[in-house]
């Protein structure tokens, strides 16, 4: 047992922390923004783009991928380090889908001409990407995907809807699970996973309006859209076992527990600056800090597995589940702090630190939801993790 | 021992549900919140007709029915989300004439109340949003037959809607027990009073007020000069108790709404509201939402009886807060990201919870003043 980062990686942290000090815009500091609170974020992809390229330069959004694709073999511990940075300096940068989903999917099941054509785009930091899972009739039972992609001699054509895809107004591509056989027993049988350049014709992104007031998410409309079919990952009819392995990943990536972490200091300052410190009130900025401090460790030890070779699974989804509904509590927490001030939103005389108390509650309400909900997880720690039968 | 409603609340819930069924589709919901003053005249014009603004006012001011009455109403209210002045002008400025006004200023507002003619509001908190008669900083010097204020006040609902505003002002040392104070009915067109919408989410009109030199005659002076604490505490504990009113009507609208959807909503081959996990949390909604309605009904009949209702009004509040908090929360989880976005109509409730909760004292207050009774 050795619970220190070792001086590389200290080193490693440092040397992040400055370059963050120097790149991230002032106002991004002082508004304290987050992901998870895109009010004010006018400019948020600007500044992604340009973070993420800085990042890229240094060779950092692939340090711990295997060399001969550009990676320095490190542990996952670096990126993250990297990400605990980025959420102390409250900077974008780090496209979670592209490094954290797509990247780890090509490595684990893409073929060699693939890992040489997408890889250095994301480890550069150049190239944005979404995800299209969802679709309006199916969410958590994503075997039931009916967006259809027909083949034909050189490529597949797909026709259909996807929805809340984040960032799909962003993105220069797209991973793509689409059902390729109808006809397929049990249904997951049936799904395949493209890589799909989000500029081909017959492509369209219209904007949905989340209970915040941001657009982060979007619907996707497919109308005879051509992929080639060098494009799929993981073979004709084997998407469901891509996704399966990569949500795996997708649970570990956010660093949720830092931004909450972040976020309680924030509170504590309003606090302090407002006089508001009573015993009830430093006994619950306590225990949320108790709370962030376990889910932290138990982001660290999926990245302590990682580092292993193991495979991380219902560990990945007690480390999301927790670290979400956290950040939930937390911004609950901060209505209660901030009382009658809690309601008031950016723009408004008298609110407080930008708007961000409310924005960042109604924004937790999707925390719970998406990369797949508290109850799927809750399932999947249950039935894997415990042992547990299923009801058949 | 009787939790139901007698003939006449029914019939109030009734004619309540029907109008506002009729008369306040969700296109207008979402009109008042954007609308600036919140208050479509056509629509109060209706409402003064069916008496709705002389709720819990007695028949010779124009008035009809009790405080029951208003409680069944808002619940209606509450289950359509409804937004405009009602609730300051009647739950809070009406009940505040009621219960500190003399003959002359009874028969001067209220008939213009309940006829849907005048709209008051109660000016009380300040900078600190506290509910003590300490906190109050705003002051007011009587000079000859008039009394000049000075100071700010936050988060004044309506405030731009309001003819008339309700001011709680010091007038004296505070001595701890809430002398000192006095309520004062300024006209809103007073010159010195400037006003600056806060804005907020859930679409609530709350104002700042700035009172410069304002004047307002002795003769409009509500109970007694240095004694109007009293008549706060007495119309928190009604505000507050018509607030959590509202808020069942929210709660129990978003759990229908959320059981129609686990009906419809097909995963995995079945609809969703067949997973046990789902219909726990159903379960769980259900024991929120009946818990608050019993919760209010108790400390409304207490009022209106007349009984003591401290304990019970802060009980309430403190603990439909909370329970209302909850209910939105499954209703969105079970929703699932649909529910995430501002076409669905859940988040319209969400925050309207959150206005009403956080008005009047939410349940931090509530509870410190419960355990203040209990001391
Ligand atoms: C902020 C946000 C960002 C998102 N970004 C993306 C994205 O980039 N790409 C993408 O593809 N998708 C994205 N999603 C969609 C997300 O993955 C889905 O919302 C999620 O999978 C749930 O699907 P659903 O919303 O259709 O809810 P449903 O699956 O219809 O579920 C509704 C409710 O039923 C429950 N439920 C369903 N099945 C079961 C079961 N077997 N047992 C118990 N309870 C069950 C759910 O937990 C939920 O409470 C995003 C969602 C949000 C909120
Ligand atoms: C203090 C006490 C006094 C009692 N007195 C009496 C008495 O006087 N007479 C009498 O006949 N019995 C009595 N009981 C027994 C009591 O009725 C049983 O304990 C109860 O019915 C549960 O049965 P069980 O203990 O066999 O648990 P089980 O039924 O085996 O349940 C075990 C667990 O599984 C859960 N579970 C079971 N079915 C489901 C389901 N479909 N979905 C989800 N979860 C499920 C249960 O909730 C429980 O958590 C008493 C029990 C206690 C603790």
């Amino acid at each position: 047992m050795d619970f220190r980062f070792s001086p590389e990686e200290e080193a490693f942290r440092q040397e992040v922390a400055a370059l963050l000090e120097r790149e991230v815009p002032a106002e991004y500091r002082r508004k304290r923004m987050t992901f998870f609170d895109m009010s004010a974020q006018h400019d948020w992809i600007q500044v992604h783009r340009y973070i993420a390229e800085r990042l890229g330069e240094k060779g950092w959004l692939s340090l711990h991928w295997p060399e001969e694709y550009g990676g320095r073999g490190l542990s996952p511990f670096y990126r993250l380090i990297l990400r605990e940075e980025l959420a102390r300096y409250h900077s974008p940068g780090y496209d979670s889908i592209g490094c954290g989903i797509v990247a780890p999917a090509i490595l684990l099941k893409g073929s060699e001409e693939q890992k040489n054509q997408y890889l250095p785009g994301i480890a550069a930091g150049k190239v944005m990407w979404c995800e299209t899972l969802s679709e309006p009739n199916h969410g958590s039972d994503l075997a039931a995907a009916e967006v259809f992609a027909k083949e034909e001699t050189d490529c597949f054509v797909v026709n259909g809807q996807k929805i809340w895809t984040t960032n799909g107004h962003f993105a220069d591509w797209n991973a793509l699970i689409a059902r390729t056989d109808r006809a397929a027993n049990p249904n997951y049988r049936g799904l395949t996973f493209f890589l799909l350049d989000m500029k081909t014709p017959g492509i369209t992104v219209n904007p949905i309006v989340n209970m915040a007031g941001h657009h982060e998410f979007n619907e996707v409309f497919f109308e005879d859209v051509r992929i080639p079919k060098e494009n799929i990952v993981g073979g004709l009819n084997k998407g469901f076992y891509v996704v399966m392995s990569l949500l795996d990943y997708e649970r570990t990536t956010d660093t949720v527990y830092a931004i909450a972490g972040t976020y309680i200091n924030d509170l504590a300052e309003y606090a302090r600056q407002n006089n508001l410190f009573t015993p009830v009130l430093e006994n619950k900025l306590a225990q949320l800090r108790a709370d962030c401090e376990v889910s932290r460790l138990l982001h660290y030890r999926v990245a302590w597995m990682q580092s292993k070779g193991m495979v991380p699974n219902y560990e990945s989804a007690m480390s999301k589940l927790y670290s979400f509904e956290l950040h939930q509590r937390v911004s609950e927490f901060g209505m209660d702090l901030a009382g009658q001030y809690s309601q008031l939103v950016e723009g408004s005389p008298r609110v407080p630190m930008f708007g961000r108390i409310p924005s960042c509650y109604l924004r937790s309400f999707g925390y719970s939801l998406e990369q797949g909900t508290s109850e799927i997880d809750r399932d999947v720690i249950a039935q894997r993790g415990l042992g547990l039968p299923r009801l058949r | 021992m009787d939790f139901g409603l007698n003939e006449q609340q029914e019939m109030m819930q009734t004619l309540a549900r029907d109008f506002l069924a009729g008369e306040y589709p969700n296109k207008v919901l979402k009109a008042m919140v954007k609308d600036e003053k919140g208050c479509a005249p056509e629509l109060w014009e209706k409402m003064a007709e069916m008496n709705l603004m002389g709720l819990s006012l007695p028949e010779e001011y124009g008035g009809v029915g009790d405080f029951l009455d208003l409680i069944v109403v808002l619940e209606e209210m509450g289950r359509v989300c409804f937004l405009g002045p009602y609730f300051s002008t009647v739950a809070v400025g009406a009940a505040a004439i009621m219960a500190g006004g003399n003959k002359e200023q009874r028969e001067k507002y209220l008939p213009d109340i309940a006829s849907g003619k005048a709209n008051v509001t109660l000016a009380l908190t300040e900078r600190k949003v506290e509910y003590e008669a300490d906190a109050l900083q705003t002051m007011t010097i009587s000079r000859g037959g008039y009394f000049v204020i000075n100071g700010t006040k936050l988060f004044v609902p309506d405030a731009q809607a309001a003819d008339f505003i309700i001011c709680a002002a010091r007038t004296g040392e505070s001595n701890g027990g809430g002398d000192g104070t006095t309520l004062i009915i300024v006209d809103r067109n007073e010159p010195g009073i400037t006003m600056r919408p806060l804005k907020t989410v859930s679409g609530e009109k709350l104002y700042e007020v700035i009172f410069e030199n304002v004047k307002s005659s002795a003769r409009n002076v509500l109970g007694e000069v240095n004694h109007g604490w009293r008549i706060v505490e007495k119309v928190l504990q009604r505000a507050n108790v018509a607030r959590c009113a509202e808020m069942v009507g929210l709660a129990q609208q978003s759990l229908n709404m959320t059981l129609d959807y686990a009906k419809e909503r097909i995963a995995f081959g079945h609809p969703i509201g067949a997973f046990q996990a789902i219909q726990h949390r159903c379960a769980d909604m259900l024991i929120d939402v009946e818990g608050s309605r019993f919760a209010t009904y108790q400390a409304a009949w207490r009022l209106n009886e007349g009984l003591d209702a401290a304990k019970e009004a802060a009980a309430a509040k403190a603990w439909v807060s909370r329970a209302c908090r909850r209910v939105m929360t499954s209703a969105h989880q079970v929703h699932g990201a649909i529910g995430f976005t501002e076409d669905h109509l859940l988040h319209y409730y969400t925050k309207r919870a959150l206005a009403c909760e956080f008005s009047y004292g939410g349940n931090d207050v509530q509870l410190a003043k419960l355990a203040a009774l209990y001391k």
